[in-house]
């Protein structure tokens, strides 16, 4: 076990090092300085902010500079919005995301769950197929879709709930609704095919004629076994709730992290785009890391093939 | 009691011929595993559905632009942000297409276009939204076939020989894959949109970059499965070599997987090229692609809908008939990867 972590650590190392030198280099490869557009400028004052900025070394010298200070968790000024510290831009915005994105999951894994569970236990029934299309939807319909409709319907024309902003508790219900439906299908989706392979077990029956109510047999003996492999999609669902944010706030005018990197690229405020870059990364390997470990210690099988490969 | 022994008595009996020709006769014909494989798709309902929608779709996106009088740019801004109204379904008041907008003001009669009929509508800048979505939904699915083509070629030859080779070479190949993996795509994709210039091409190669590793994983795990195998040995001693051995006894073997993983692709990627369109990274106008069309249509969404509905309605029907394939075709080509 500590060798399959020790393992993953060095991978997540090397792959955190490729991507910074990747983003860095690719950075650098955009045509023209940050100041080019600004038509005022002498070129002895576009020499003075790139000294200032350090523009003027070497690309060695600079990537040397840049990974050194990425140790020291700084990650530079925003070019657009006055020499403000990307670190402290980033810190303030991850709040809304976060929430919004935990909100998201929370709501969605329990749904989902249900949902799935249901339509194992009533298996090639109405309910079974209201439950496998609404995931088949919820996976195929692209969010802003969802976010869309949404907005348009409940916000605009019921009027139940605000359209846009971030301002309190009734604000998050139709950001955090459109971000979750991907997450329901998903969950949904996959606890029903492992309920129904549990169902089919040896263990079951045997459970089932001990005599054990229904309940104990559904929740003790299936439902739990059934959650294991389901730990294995929470990794690709933390990656898509990501990508999903960045959709969502944009639509729902949230001022999240996701917001301010939209903005970022349209603005080519480079330092912002690196650094939320390389932050997402550290995100994605992160939980891609905790749910690799999390998987080897729900299953012992898993654990075993681990230690001996 | 006679009558009964009348009737059975040994004369109506014939002893039986035994013969091996005759119980190893085939009666039936033989079904080949593809003939097999279809007969799964079409019954199930979901896949036909789906290829149905496809081929619908697909119609429209060749034909819809070509058998309308207006082009895709043109602009008019005299027709401007007209609701869509359609011949004849105009008399059928809750459909909603009979060129009344929200507000409940004819526009075809406001802006004397009375004798126009523009299916979808159009735009702010008058141009026929008809043509601009079937416009768009063709740039959508191209870019997400070259991009699933492209995969599936560095996919299949990387596994290939990731997997036949086996050893250093493998271990070699499958630590980069690990790496490349671990790189989120969403991350990739955006920083190649921003050296590259964006259009058609950049957002293909930004998919592939990251997308084929899926179907080399998939290819390398059946290459090895079958690298063992008694029939693979046999042509060995047989004297074939790698290449006869993979094109002729691995290749159709590993087909169900490549084309299933595909078919997963297809939706994939035409989900990330209207991701990238919608946060302002892809095609660049006046070319539109479905993803732009919707971005184009939220800005104005509270008093034009129309914009956002159509393009909307028909990426989510792309994706929906793609994915109800793509599991019909896993069902029916590989029935142990059925869920």
């Amino acid at each position: 076990m500590v060798r399959f972590v020790l393992k993953r650590m060095l991978y997540m190392l090397i792959t955190l090092f490729i991507i910074t030198s990747f983003t860095f280099f690719l950075m650098k490869l955009l045509p023209g300085s940050p100041f080019n557009n600004e038509e005022k400028l002498t070129d002895a004052q576009k020499f003075i902010l790139n000294e200032k900025y350090g523009l003027n070394d070497p690309v060695p010298v600079q990537y040397f500079n840049y990974m050194g200070n990425l140790l020291k968790g700084d990650m530079g000024v925003s070019f657009q919005y006055d020499n403000r510290p990307v670190s402290t831009m980033i810190a303030e915005r991850i709040g809304p995301s976060a929430v919004l994105g935990i909100e998201a999951t929370i709501f969605g894994t329990i749904i989902g769950l249900i949902l799935g569970i249901v339509a194992a236990l009533r298996h090639n029934t109405a309910a079974d197929y209201v439950s496998s299309l609404f995931a088949v939807l919820g996976i195929s319909i692209p969010s802003f879709v969802f976010a869309g409709l949404l907005q348009y319907y409940v916000g605009v024309k019921l009027d139940w709930l605000p359209v846009a902003l971030w301002d309190g508790p009734k604000y998050h219900v139709l950001p955090a609704l459109s971000l979750s439906v991907f997450v329901i299908a998903t969950v949904a989706r996959f606890m029903r095919t492992e309920m129904l392979e549990v169902l089919g077990q040896d263990y079951i029956t045997t459970a089932k004629s001990k005599g054990l109510s229904k309940l104990v047999v559904i929740y003790k003996h299936s439902v739990r076994n059934a959650l294991i492999p389901v730990v294995t999609i929470l990794g690709p669902l933390a990656i898509n709730l990501i990508t999903g944010t960045l959709i969502i706030e944009k639509i729902f005018a949230v001022p999240g992290l996701g917001y301010q990197f939209v903005g970022s690229i349209t603005l080519n405020d480079y330092p912002v785009i690196m650094a939320t870059t390389i932050f997402y990364s550290v995100c994605f390997i992160v939980v891609i890391l905790i749910v690799d470990i999390l998987y080897g210690i729900i299953d012992p099988r898993i654990r075993v093939a681990g230690g001996k490969g | 009691m006679s009558m009964r022994e009348k009737q059975l008595n040994n004369d109506l009996f014939q002893p039986a011929v035994i013969s091996m020709e005759a119980s190893e006769k085939i009666t039936e014909e033989s079904t080949s595993f593809w003939q097999d494989a279809r007969r799964r798709l079409f019954e199930n309902k979901g896949s036909v559905a789906g290829l149905i929608i496809i081929a619908v779709i697909l119609l429209f996106a060749f034909l819809g632009p070509v058998l309308s009088q207006y082009g895709f740019d043109d602009q008019d801004v005299s027709r401007a942000n007209l609701p869509p109204r359609i011949p004849v379904l105009e008399k059928v008041g809750f459909l909603g297409i009979d060129g009344v907008d929200i507000r409940g003001v004819n526009q075809y009669e406001m802006k004397n276009q009375k004798d126009n009929y523009y299916w979808f509508g159009t735009d702010a800048l008058g141009r026929d939204q008809f043509v601009r979505v079937w416009k768009g939904t063709q740039i959508s699915l191209y870019i997400a076939f070259l991009a699933a083509a492209i995969d599936m070629v560095i996919g299949v030859a990387y596994g290939a020989i990731s997997g036949y080779r086996g050893g250093r070479t493998d271990n070699i190949m499958q630590r980069i894959i690990e790496i490349v993996i671990g790189i989120p795509n969403l991350i990739v994709i955006i920083l190649f949109i921003l050296i590259l210039e964006p259009g058609i091409l950049s957002i293909t190669i930004s998919l592939v970059i990251t997308g084929w590793t899926t179907m080399a994983r998939i290819v390398r795990g059946q290459i090895l499965k079958l690298k063992n195998q008694e029939f693979v040995m046999a042509s060995q001693t047989l004297g074939a070599n790698s290449s006869r051995i993979l094109t002729k006894h691995m290749f159709p073997n590993i087909l169900g997987s490549i084309i299933i993983t595909s078919m997963f692709t297809i939706p994939n990627a035409i989900f990330f090229e209207a991701f990238l369109s919608f946060i302002g990274l892809g095609i660049a106008p006046p070319t539109a692609s479905l993803g732009s069309l919707v971005n184009e249509g939220f800005k104005s969404l509270q008093i034009y809908p129309h914009l956002v509905l159509y393009p909307a309605v028909i990426i989510s029907l792309i994706m929906i008939s793609f994915n109800l394939l793509g599991d019909g075709l896993r069902d029916a080509l590989d029935p142990k990867m059925r869920k």
